[in-house]
């Protein structure tokens, strides 16, 4: 608790925690597939946020950017990905609902 | 404690609140890039400006206008569907802000023993393209083949696409 930087630490910290519920309770919930992966993005947000405060708490922020910046490229290869593969499930079975998918299914 | 900090995080907060709770997945989208938006000002506050700028261009411009572009392909809800639906969202989500409130009341009261350390000295590399280019090549390499398999998947995409119209 010495370190200068507690204060900002415990707040954006706080926003770290809260908005990482956001995301594990939308993608736990939700049954349709783009809102799922909605909220892997809202996690993915909490991390980027959390690499960036450590980064600023120990005073590496050339580290945390640079990792900030990997974590972004790789938000966007998984969601570019993923959204291909939703949009082939949709083709195929006319829902983007989880529910819906069933021939996978052991 | 400053602020401007609290506005931002309950801003962050609220607006991924709002983009998982919405009813259209238009919405959704739009609510994501506000939040992007919101975190690109806070990385700015916390001396992030080049990852900032990265979030703001990528993850609040690229990302929801590939979205966009998926939900463009699927079908529209039917107006029949629409009730039943948006109350089943309803049912599945109204606990979430319940949750949120209990854990800012907790978190507030009982804050997690988590602990800093005093000092970590000064940054042995502080320049982040030395950082990025000399000491980080995999990373570089990574992003490289990731943005490749992400290029290859769209082509993938709209190659199908293509040949479902004729």
């Amino acid at each position: 608790m010495n370190n200068p930087n507690w204060p900002i630490f415990a707040i954006f910290g706080l926003g770290v925690v809260l908005t990482l519920g956001v995301g594990f309770y939308c993608v736990m919930v939700t049954r349709n597939l783009i809102r799922a992966l909605i909220g892997l993005e809202v996690l993915t947000k909490a991390v980027t946020l959390l690499l960036v405060l450590c980064g600023y708490v120990a005073g590496r922020m050339a580290l945390a950017q640079t990792l900030a910046i990997t974590l972004i490229v790789v938000e966007v290869a998984v969601m570019v990905v993923a959204v291909s593969l939703f949009l082939g499930i949709f083709r195929r079975t006319g829902s983007i609902r989880s529910t819906d998918i069933q021939n996978l299914k052991g | 404690m400053n602020a401007l900090d609290v506005v931002l995080v309950a801003a962050l907060v609220v607006s991924a609140t709002m983009t998982v709770m919405t009813a259209r997945l238009l919405r959704a989208v739009i609510g994501l890039a506000i939040t992007s938006a919101i975190l690109t000002m806070i990385m700015f506050r916390l001396a992030a400006p080049i990852a900032g700028v990265f979030e703001l261009s990528v993850c609040a411009g690229l990302i929801p206008a590939i979205f966009i572009s998926a939900i463009g392909l699927t079908r529209r809800l039917a107006a029949e569907e629409l009730p039943a639906r948006q109350q089943e969202r309803l049912r599945r989500f109204w606990p979430l802000p319940v949750l949120l409130v209990l854990a800012i009341i907790v978190l507030t009261q009982w804050p997690l023993p988590i602990g800093l350390p005093d000092s970590q000295g000064p940054e042995p590399v502080t320049d982040l393209s030395t950082l990025l280019w000399n000491a980080r090549p995999a990373d570089l390499l990574a992003q490289v083949a990731l943005l490749l398999g992400g290029a290859f998947a769209v082509v993938m995409l709209v190659k199908n696409v293509g040949r479902e119209h004729e």
